[in-house]
Formats: structure tokens, sequence, C-alpha cells
């Protein structure tokens, strides 16, 4: 099986649906004969043409809003957003309109839009170039959120949203494009919107998260395991919104003790509901109070190197959690 | 308006392309939305409804809009005073009324939404929401999806001048532009954003902002409907041969308050409001239909006969008809039938 990159995963996801179905068309800034700034679509308008790879004017809300538009129509838009930094002048269109059109009009009109928004840090983007904006839109109902960490996933996931009847916001992580590769087959498959993957099998703790910091925790979790034989059980959410409550309770239930990760900062975010599932139903079979490790509670992270560092997670920050967890 | 009185009897709607059917089912159009209209305010003021939303004195340029168009191929996305428009487009005035009710059967949205808020996909009439000037992109959306399947679809949509001050009106004709879509915009520039008027939401004229986006932008008067028809009827012709968008800049004066929830003579005189209702010109259209020969008192006679007992009946089944039941409110949050991607 072919090992790809993340990004290439990404590109190929659209250039088989845009291959399998004409309705499906890409559009965003810069997408064209450039290929996008991270060179997600590159090639694209070269195979498809100027009309189904097309470059919008710099005016987010118009690339969320004309793509909506076209979706109602009948069409199947992936609007890209630069950087989801970017993505808030989008956001009433993104939330008062394709979140609640199918809502709204009793199920006569639907909105099968994909918005693809690269989140992340680690690139030295400064504020406006790494941030996490997922728990902006998380809580919305209507709206279908993914925000894949490998590349099998990246190309099956981006394939449903494409696919799926209802809006989909596609998080992918620029830190992930290049440095993540990982088996990807050849043949047509989707990875379903909404169930969650047991990246690693353990008993001692359970780590749920979504997107790099995964991988952060995976390395962790190896050395945890020859140094202490600590075993970790790591669920990759993949959908955070429908999440998969049933693979959160199994995760957790399989080891007592929880620690949930995310890059975006900890009050309000994704690891704050999944904290409340389990709460919900599983409290009594903890035997750890749950734990979070997230993204610090400041706007967003600086360039400084120092401060970059001291704003993301990483292996040595997963490893410590990790550990005091297991240790409880 | 004037009257194409010269001795060969070309009357102006005939020049236009419009049959004497036509011209008079335009009058009729107009007076039906006028009723509902008032019966709406009616209906609120007696407490039998939550809220009515007002487009009396703008339907005659409403419905003219709709008349220019292609029923069958065209995509229309109305603001919320867009009654004349929407019933021109074929809604019925008891779907309008099960919207006003909030009912389980209105087509809208099965009473989710404040009545105005139009949608129906039978009618290519593009639901549409509350936030205003959203609708602005999705009407370049619908006219970029034509383009891209060579249809013979033009998208229009309407929106208030109020509107024309969001970015999305700003960011939607400039992507209609560069990409020269299908599209017409249309700002019913009533001269009040609620309680704001013209002048303190804009220096310039409306229609002048379309030089900026390289196409033309035609201001006409609200109270000519057959003016409105033709430009419209020339705008349309435009985008259909692959020329690009035109902004239509409307202008009309909103006579009612902003809605039942607002009381409008806190900030504007009844003399100010008396001197535009009496610019309305749906009598001075009758009266062109009339003088054309077309019209009789005793046609309207029997019109009003006629529309009274429409707007009763639609009154009567809409009070009756059951609200959607509670139960239903998790339904299509999302798609109900699971496609291959959930």
């Amino acid at each position: 099986m072919p090992v790809i990159e993340y990004i290439d995963a990404i590109r190929l996801a659209m250039k088989e649906e845009m291959e399998r179905d004409s309705d499906v068309f890409v559009m965003g800034e810069d997408v064209g004969l450039k290929g996008g700034v991270f060179t997600t679509t590159k090639g694209l308008q070269l195979q498809f043409g100027e009309q189904r790879v097309l470059d919008a004017p710099l005016a987010e809300s118009a690339i969320a809003g004309v793509a909506i538009g076209a979706a109602m129509a009948g069409m199947k838009p992936i609007a890209e957003m630069q950087y989801s930094d970017f993505m808030f002048p989008a956001t009433n269109q993104i939330i008062s309109e394709a979140a609640k059109i199918r809502y709204r009009s009793n199920n006569d009109w639907d909105c099968p839009i994909v918005i693809r928004a690269p989140i992340g840090g680690g690139v030295f983007g400064g504020l406006y170039h790494s941030q996490c904006p997922e728990s902006v839109f998380f809580g919305t109902p209507g709206l279908k959120i993914v925000a894949p960490s490998t590349a099998y996933d990246a190309k099956g996931l981006l394939k449903a949203a494409i696919r799926d009847p209802d809006p989909v916001i596609f998080f992918e992580n620029k830190k992930c494009y290049r440095l993540i590769t990982d088996e990807v087959p050849d043949e047509d498959y989707i990875v379903p919107i909404g169930k969650a993957n047991v990246m690693r099998e353990g008993s001692d703790l359970t780590v749920i998260g979504y997107s790099m910091p995964l991988h952060f925790a995976m390395q962790a979790a190896e050395e945890l395991s020859q140094e202490h034989g600590i075993e970790a059980h790591i669920l990759d959410l993949r959908t955070i919104q429908p999440l998969d409550r049933e693979g959160i309770l199994e995760a957790v239930a399989k080891t007592g003790k929880v620690l949930i990760i995310h890059e975006d900062n900890k009050t309000g975010g994704i690891g704050a509901e999944v904290a409340a599932i389990i709460a919900e139903e599983l409290l009594y079979d903890l035997d750890a109070p749950i734990r979070r490790l997230c993204g610090p509670d400041v706007p967003a992270m600086p360039i400084n190197p120092p401060g970059e560092k001291h704003f993301l997670l990483n292996k040595e920050k997963l490893k410590t959690a990790m550990l005091e967890l297991a240790r409880y | 308006m004037k009257q194409a009185g010269s001795v060969q009897q070309t009357h102006r709607h005939t020049a236009l392309g419009l049959s004497d059917e036509r011209a008079v089912e335009m009058y009729k159009t107009m007076m039906l939305a006028r009723r509902f209209d008032e019966r709406g305010q009616l209906l609120q003021r007696a407490g039998k409804v939550n809220f009515h939303i007002s487009g009396i004195t703008q339907e005659p340029s409403q419905v003219a809009m709709g008349f220019a168009m292609d029923l069958k191929n065209d995509w229309f996305l109305p603001y919320y005073r867009d009654y004349g428009f929407v019933l021109s487009l074929g809604m019925t005035v008891k779907e309008l009324m099960l919207s006003v009710y909030a009912k389980g059967e209105d087509p809208n949205s099965a009473g989710r939404q404040m009545p105005g808020h139009f949608g129906s996909k039978r009618l290519r009439i593009v639901t549409g929401s509350s936030p205003v000037t959203t609708q602005v992109p999705h009407a370049t959306g619908f006219a970029l999806a034509a383009k891209m399947r060579g249809e013979p679809s033009v998208a229009i949509v309407t929106f208030g001048d109020g509107s024309s001050n969001q970015g999305d009106f700003h960011e939607g004709c400039n992507f209609a532009g560069v990409h020269q879509l299908p599209v017409i915009f249309v700002c019913e520039n009533n001269q009040y954003a609620i309680s704001m008027p013209l002048e303190k939401q804009t220096r310039g004229r409306i229609c002048d902002r379309a030089l900026g986006y390289g196409f033309p932008g035609i201001r006409v008067d609200g109270n000519d409907p057959l003016e409105v028809y033709r430009v419209v009827s020339e705008a349309r012709e435009r985008a259909a041969s692959g020329q690009g968008p035109t902004l239509i800049e409307i202008m009309t004066y909103r006579v009612t308050a902003h809605s039942t929830s607002d009381n409008d003579l806190a900030y504007r005189t009844k003399e100010e409001v008396d001197l535009h209702k009496g610019k309305d010109s749906l009598p001075v259209y009758k009266q062109y239909l009339v003088d054309a020969g077309l019209w009789s008192e005793e046609q309207e006679a029997k019109l009003q006969t006629e529309i009274r007992a429409i707007i009763d009946e639609g009154n009567e089944y809409a009070e009756k008809a059951a609200f959607q039941p509670v139960e239903d409110a998790f339904r299509y949050v999302y798609a109900e039938q699971s496609g291959e991607g959930q």
C-alpha cells in the first residue's frame, strides 16, 4: 500500500471526487494556478479547468456564501479558507446559513457544502496563522465537523464530507501536511463521519483527542511502554461533531482513567464536552479525575520560538501528564 | 405614471411586450398583496398572530419584478417585505397565511420561522434568514451554478437599503462582477432601515456602487411598475445572454412601521408618511388600466370580493390548521436518510 503525505491525501480526495462527480468543485483564494498557499490544490486547475478550480476574490464571507448558494442549487462545493484564522468573516454564513438551511426550511432545502480550513500552529505563524477555532463552530447543530490526524483519515473523511448531504467543516492540520505520512490504499474508500478510531490499544490509561496532538500522545505512549510498562489506550475522535459517544465511553471504560487533549485552548473547548459526556455516563467507573491537557487560555500563540513552544503540546508534555495519570 | 395617450393607442405595457391579460394580472396580484398585508397587520393587532412585517406601497414594483422573470428557470431570493414578489411567483395566500399563523403546513418553514422568511423549492424561492444580506452571496452562488451547468437560469435577489451597507452585499456583487454571472441585485430602497433614514446610512446613491464592480447600476422609480418591469426585463436579458450582473435600485418608501413591533412616529412625522401614502402607485396603475380600456369599476368590485374571499378562506384554514408537533423539533437538523458519507 502506498505511503503518502497527509497533504497529498487531501489533494487526492478532491481529485478523485471531482473525477467521480462533475458537481464537485473547489473555490478559494489562490487555489488555481498557484495550487493554494500550501499546494493543497496543486495541479487541479490544470486537470479540471478554471471553472471547477475557481480563484475567488479575497472575501471569505463570499467564498462561503457563494458556495452555499451553489450547494442549494445542487452543486457540491468545496470552499477553501486559506487559514482557519481568516474564516471568521464567513462565520455568519456558516452558522446562520449553512447550519440552518435544512432546519429552517423543514427539509425543503439543503446545503451539501464542505468548508476546508487549515488549523494549528508550530509553523511560526504567530497569532493569526496558527489558531484552532473549532470551539467557535462546535455546538452549532446542523454542522458536522471533522479533524483528521492521519493521511488515511484525511482522504477518507474528506470523501465522506464531499458526499455528505449536510455542511461539513473539514479542519486539516497544517503541521500534519508534510510531517504525517501513512498508508493510503489506491482503492476508493471513505471514513464514516461520526466514528472515532482506536489508534493504540492499552489498559492503563485512555487518551482522547483529535488532530496533531495525538501524534505526540503516540510517541509518548511508546516511551511509557518501554520505560515504565505503562500501556496507553489512544482514541482519535476524528469527528468532533457529532461526537462518537459510544466510542468515547468504551475507550474510557477500558482503563478508568482519561486524559483529553487538544491544541485549541482549554476553556470551552471540545474537551469540556467530552469530559461532560464521561461525567454524565461513567463517573463512578473512573479511577482518577478527568484530566485535560490543552492550549493555554491566551488569545493565540506568539511567533517567537520559546513562546510558540510554550503554547504547543509536545511529546514531553504528554508523557508527563500521562505518567502522572497512570500513577494516580 | 404617464399614460401612453397617443392617438395610435400603443400602450406602454404593449410596447414592453406585456399582453393586456398580463398587465391586468399584475394589477390583481398587487391588490392581492396589499389586501393580504393589511389583513396580516389586522391579525397581529387583534392578537391572533404574534408578528407581521409589511411591504405596503412596495408591492407594485415587487409584482413587476416577478412578472419580468422566467418562473420555470430562474432563482428567486426575496427579502422579508416581498409579499408582492412571492405572490407573483406562485405562492398562494393560503400558504402565506399558514406562515403568518406559524402552522405546520406552512411550506416556507412549517411555522419555524417568522413570517416574511420565504422559501419554496417548488417555486424556486430560496429559503432566507433574518441576518440581512446573507442572501446576496447565495444569489451569486445560484448564478455560478447556472453558469457552470450551462443552465438558462438567472438569479434575482432583493434586499433593503440598510442591507446595502453589509459586507455580504459588496462581496456578493464583486464576485458576480469578476465572473460575469447571471444575477440581478435589487435594492428595494424604502428609505428606512428601521428608524435610520437613508442619509444616516449612505451619502451616495446605492445604484452607483455597481460602477465599482464593473456592471450597470440603474435607479428606477418604484411607483412606476411598468418602468420597473422594463428595467428588470432588460437586466434579465443581459444576464441570460452572458453579459453579467445588474444592480437595480428601486426607489420606494416604507409607509408602515418597520414591523408590528415598531412605533415609527418616534422617529418620523405623520406628515412625511402621508406625503408618500399620497404617491401610492396602486390606484395610479389601476387608472392606467382603466384609461387603456382594460379595467372597470365593475371588475374592481368583483376583484375586491374575490380577494376578500381568498383571504378569508386562507385565514380560516390557517387559523384552524395544526402547529408542527413539538416532537418534530429534532427533525431535519441533518438529513434523515443516511448518505454514504454518514
